[in-house]
């Protein structure tokens, strides 16, 4: 009898360990694909409610007209055309998203605030640039939302989320040599998989191709068509995938039909959209902020002497449209500029591919 | 005597059953006997004698080296530190060459030469331990089932580690031995030839591996269920009326129309154990040495059902994109 006992009390309390980790809160469930692929996106319910909480203006928007910055200050190199008004009232937005806590002074000298001698105020150029450009030229990724300095930023003058080349350890010894992988880091989604995968594919205009996988169905004998990506190097792709999943805080099929990651047919619309994404990360890391390598100084640069980077969770930060999709940019014109941009950045955008998917049979 | 099952075992204090005289020409064989009572209630309590031979004893000193090789490795990723090895080790990995060794058998050793020698050594260690299984078995005069069910594990594993990378020209293609390494392998590989759930050896290997488990639990049952009527000790010819071989047969004639024989349910068990192995290898061997993108293959022979298109267009096409 109490050997009964103890097996019932060890049934016991083994099923409530095996329920330690259920979530019992209320999830929300959103078919996004075909019937009977798993194509379903599970939220919790509280979740939602922590995004869309953004900063609001400094103070109310000025009235359009007055005179033109450039004229009113010296040495306004990308915001010049905009009036005086708008001009200190972006000034006082920018400030409060990057550097509450310092203020002004932690981009200018106040006895000379045209002066560039802080290196906080060309990285702070550059970056205005860069988001011109995101908002006018990726416009296929960040769509009419667009996104501000805060979008990256979030109150920090080095955004949280950020990567930089990892340090190469020796590679002729086993001593202390992962081989870039098998470490549990957040950048791999916890994963044993290698972690060099933004250098690989998120450097610059040059990266590496994502795609591993073969458009005939055996293998090609001709060398100019065959596909040499091993198994290995597909960890990098997984890796990144990983990452972006992670960073967006949805799963495979939120993009992909997991029958066929490749088959484009098979995907959501918003794979498109990751795909230029992928493509604007890659330009702000090699046009921006690659552009700045000698600008910082060596305190703000990673172990191999290369600048902070950007990859998906830097915007993203876990909920698929950053901030819970609300637009700031529409309350700073400054940052949306109308009319010829400084760089054309983007490819051709993909026949409108939104339409058929709207249905869900 | 009553009927006795895990929680009623009665354990009988006797002499050591030393079992038949061995050979001649045959390697002494080992002496030591002892009983654990706690064995005894999941099986025979008693220990021993065991036969080691120079299969047996080359076997475990060839799976020493490459389980050593294998965790010293891992250990010195971590430098040594054996804190971290216990934390880290479901990450820790001892990775095979890189793709730009193609198939050399000399690789330095810290860029997957050990990956090479611990394959090596383990290839060792399974095939003198499938040798002694087919060995023992001959000289108790038994059958080699055993011998070839091992068999077809070690054709799955040299597949997947040697044959496959041989004919890729790769050592690259081979899975890393290291717990999440080869689980992140297995995903990958998946991802770079289209979804190895197209490939229709591997589903008969799922097919087989899932039939197995099915037929493990249908026989489990049906014996322990005529274990009151002394079910796990009958034979075959034991079919009277009422026995519980009889009633076995009875039961599955009544609830699907057919049963199984005592000797052909073990028959069939062990060709759907054989198979899950057997083919897939079959499966991995084909893939990227045949079939690149197991997906296309799929809609190309009407394998797989064509979802609806979404429209949804490659940006690259018609751009310099990737």
């Amino acid at each position: 009898m109490r050997s009964t006992m103890l097996l019932r009390l060890g049934a016991v309390l083994a099923g409530a360990a095996l329920l330690g980790a259920c979530q019992l809160e209320t999830k929300s469930v959103a078919q996004n694909g075909y019937r009977g692929t798993g194509m379903d996106q599970i939220h919790l319910v509280s979740d939602k409610k922590k995004v869309g909480e953004v900063p609001p203006p400094p103070y109310d928007p000025p009235k359009p007209g007055g005179k033109p910055a450039r004229e009113a200050y010296q040495n306004v190199q990308v915001l010049g055309d905009i009036s005086e008004d708008e001009f200190s009232y972006t000034m006082a937005a920018i400030t409060q998203w990057i550097a509450p806590e310092q203020g002004c002074n932690y981009c200018h000298n106040p006895a000379n605030m045209a002066s560039d001698e802080l290196y906080t105020k060309k990285v702070a150029r550059r970056m205005l640039q860069m988001t011109r450009n995101i908002n006018t030229g990726w416009t296929q990724h960040v769509k009419q939302t667009g996104v501000t300095c805060y979008t990256c930023h979030r109150g920090q003058a080095v955004p949280s989320e950020n990567w930089a080349l990892p340090a190469k350890g020796n590679p002729d010894t086993i001593l202390g040599n992962k081989h870039g992988q098998n470490a549990p880091l957040a950048t791999t989604a916890y994963s044993s998989l290698p972690n060099e995968a933004f250098a690989k594919y998120l450097l610059d205009a040059k990266s590496s191709n994502i795609r591993v996988q073969s458009n005939y169905s055996h293998p090609s004998g001709y060398a100019a068509t065959a596909n040499k990506t091993t198994t290995m190097e597909t960890e990098g792709t997984y890796s990144l995938m990983m990452h972006t999943s992670s960073a967006l805080g949805v799963n495979c099929t939120f993009c992909h039909n997991a029958g066929s990651f490749q088959a484009w047919n098979m995907s959501t619309p918003k794979r498109v959209g990751a795909w230029y994404g992928y493509r604007m990360v890659r330009n702000i890391n090699g046009e921006y902020i690659g552009s700045l390598a000698s600008v910082f100084p060596k305190h703000r640069l990673g172990p191999q002497g290369d600048p902070l980077k950007v990859n998906c969770a830097t915007c993203h930060r876990g909920v698929n449209k950053p901030l819970g999709g609300v637009s700031m940019v529409k309350d700073y014109p400054a940052l949306r500029p109308t009319g010829p941009m400084i760089t054309a950045a983007a490819a051709p955008a993909p026949a409108a591919p939104a339409a058929a998917a709207t249905k869900m049979p | 005597m009553a009927y006795q099952n895990i929680f009623t075992q009665v354990q009988l204090s006797h002499a050591p059953e030393m079992g038949i005289g061995m050979k001649p020409g045959s390697d002494p064989r080992g002496t030591a006997v002892g009983f654990n009572h706690l064995f005894g209630r999941f099986g025979q309590a008693q220990l021993g004698p065991i036969y080691l031979g120079w299969t047996g004893l080359l076997a475990l000193l060839c799976g020493f080296i490459a389980f050593e090789i294998i965790g010293l490795n891992m250990m010195a990723s971590v430098n040594w530190n054996p804190i971290q090895f216990v934390r880290m080790l479901p990450w820790l990995s001892l990775e095979p060459p890189g793709p730009e060794y193609g198939f050399s058998p000399i690789v330095p050793l810290a860029k997957g030469g050990w990956w090479i020698l611990a394959g090596m050594f383990l290839t060792l260690s399974v095939l003198l331990w499938s040798i002694r299984t087919y060995r023992r078995a001959r000289a108790l005069g038994m059958g080699t089932h055993v011998f070839w069910a091992f068999m077809s594990a070690i054709w799955l594993y040299l597949v997947l580690g040697f044959i496959r990378p041989a004919f890729m020209g790769s050592w690259s293609e081979a899975v890393p031995f290291g717990i999440f390494p080869h689980l992140d392998w297995t995903a990958a590989f998946s991802i770079r030839y289209g979804n190895l759930f197209y490939n229709p050896f591997h589903a008969l290997s799922i097919a087989f591996l899932y039939g197995s488990t099915l037929l493990f639990a249908m026989h489990g049952a049906t014996i322990l269920a005529v274990g009151r009527y002394g079910g796990e000790r009958e034979i075959e010819q034991i079919t009277d009326r009422g026995t519980a071989s009889e009633r076995a047969a009875l039961f599955w004639r009544w609830t699907m129309g057919f049963n199984a024989t005592m000797e052909s349910i073990h028959r069939w068990a062990w060709w759907f154990a054989v198979l899950t192995t057997l083919t897939g290898g079959i499966g991995i061997l084909l893939t990227g040495t045949v079939v690149d993108n197991w997906y296309l293959w799929a809609q190309q022979h009407h394998y797989a059902p064509a979802y609806p298109d979404t429209g949804v267009v490659d940006p690259a096409l018609g751009s310099t994109g990737q």
